[in-house]
């Protein structure tokens, strides 16, 4: 991985930080917000149902974290345990993926819920 | 492994550093199995709210708390380090820190409050 | 009143495999930490191996770790940092160890070098001396970082150091920016590509353990932010 490379994903990073900083705030909102009362299934379902603005939120939020998280990981791989960079880099693909794969089924089940 | 403490690194930046990767890793690790609980919606209504259920649990209920300031943490951390890299340099460093610290309590405690 | 008037000092002796050894050094008013070595290799053990030249506080040959922490030997006073009249002094952390309390500088020059952190003037032909205002704002950030002499302590006391063996450390990184801010100095857009990437600016944590130490006070962590910035700028205009 060139050192152009590199700098780019520091870029991406820091810039799906600033991004997750927003997103994540409205998130804890939201959640101090929803959790008085007891949080329960329909009070999620009713939020997100059918609902595009919340879905374009999410899908942002989580394409955000997608690169946030695995570039970081991949650092702390580096920096604290003996794995090559080239295996560093296949299991932050991996997270990736899985970021991505389960966040996105995730929103859009609760989108397109149907009982 | 890296050495976590040595005489050397017994200040509040290293420190800082320290909270920021150890809540990020933690939070790496919790969101798939915040995706998991979320993807019970998709198998019915009654599999979630059974899962909700759970977590009315006060040891699950510690454990959000915890998720929380870890997400406020590590949030906070990282508009430090945005402020640190991207902003010339100014002697606000240890004023931002303690700011950081703050919000991040905060949330946690308005989470706590909300939550118990 | 009733002072202890003797020192048990630990030393390291031996390279990197090696162990401390203890040595009893009676106590002086104003001590400094290499009055103590000097006093251990003159008088007690003519095997020990250390550097110094200066002795005030200029030349940064000095440095050692003590207590754990890089210092100027010169410039630390014993009873700032003994704890119950003990002292423990190793070589500088980071570098191999030639003997004893002397380490091998080379790695700490040689990324120097890879840094892009020498001077090659932009204008070679030039007959004229170059004007550079001292209010400038390039000046200015040169002046904040220019005073390194290269001892070694930053790079000593960096994490990053230690666990990255690639990383090019504080020094070299904070050097390679005050030629970025030279406005004589050539060799710029390579200077940026030098410095990027997970061996360089980029690997930064802003843990502060540099500025921290450093024994002129200076901040590389700001010279690496400022290099960041730079590199983000090139990368996005596509000169990097």
């Amino acid at each position: 991985m060139s050192a152009r490379v590199q700098t780019w994903m520091w870029m991406a990073q820091r810039a799906s930080a600033a991004l997750l900083a927003v997103t994540i705030t409205v998130h804890l909102i939201t959640l101090i917000y929803a959790v008085r009362g007891g949080l329960s299934a329909a009070e999620i379902i009713a939020r997100l149902q059918g609902n595009v603005a919340w879905l374009c939120f999410y899908v942002i939020f989580i394409g955000a974290a997608a690169v946030h998280a695995p570039i970081g990981v991949r650092t702390i791989l580096l920096e604290s345990t003996p794995l090559s960079p080239r295996v560093a880099d296949a299991l932050c693909g991996v997270l990736l993926i899985t970021i991505l794969v389960a966040g996105l089924r995730a929103v859009f089940g609760l989108y397109g819920f149907s009982g | 492994m890296k050495s976590l403490t040595q005489p050397s690194n017994q200040h509040s930046g290293y420190w800082a550093f320290v909270v920021h990767r150890v809540s990020g890793l933690l939070l790496a690790l919790f969101l798939p199995a915040h995706f998991w609980a979320l993807s019970l919606a998709i198998r019915g209504e009654a599999a979630l709210d059974g899962f909700l259920r759970w977590t009315e649990n006060p040891l699950v209920k510690l454990a959000e708390t915890l998720l929380v300031l870890l997400l406020a943490a590590h949030l906070s951390g990282g508009l430090r380090l945005l402020i640190i890299e991207f902003l010339p340099w100014s002697e606000r460093q240890k004023a931002l820190l303690a700011a950081a610290g703050g919000v991040a309590f905060g949330a946690g405690l308005l989470f706590l409050f909300n939550v118990a | 009143m009733d002072r202890e008037t003797t020192l048990r000092v630990s030393v390291w002796r031996g390279t990197d495999t090696g162990r401390f050894v203890d040595y009893e050094v009676p106590r002086r008013e104003s001590q400094t930490v290499l009055d103590v070595i000097t006093y251990i290799q003159r008088r007690l053990d003519a095997s020990l191996a250390y550097r110094f030249a200066c002795r005030v506080g200029m030349c940064g040959s000095c440095a050692m770790t003590v207590n754990g922490v890089p210092r100027w030997t010169c410039r630390t006073h014993v009873a700032k940092v003994e704890r119950n009249d003990t002292l423990q002094i190793g070589p500088l952390r980071n570098l191999s160890v030639i003997k004893d309390l002397a380490v091998d500088m080379g790695e700490f020059f040689d990324k120097m070098q890879r840094a892009g952190a020498t001077f090659e003037p932009a204008d070679k032909g030039r007959a004229d001396f170059a004007v550079v205002g001292p209010e400038s704002p390039p000046r200015r950030l040169v002046d904040a970082a220019i005073e390194c002499i290269g001892c070694g302590v930053c790079y000593s006391a960096c994490e990053v150091v230690a666990w990255n063996r690639d990383y090019l450390g504080p020094a070299a990184l904070n050097r390679a920016w005050s030629l970025v801010n030279d406005v004589r100095a050539g060799g710029n857009p390579a200077r940026l590509r030098a410095v990027a990437g997970d061996a360089g600016c980029h690997s930064c944590h802003s843990h502060q353990s540099c500025r921290q130490w450093c024994p002129k006070n200076l901040n590389p962590t700001a010279s690496i932010s400022g290099l960041k910035r730079a590199v983000t700028r090139a990368a996005i205009k596509g000169t990097l």
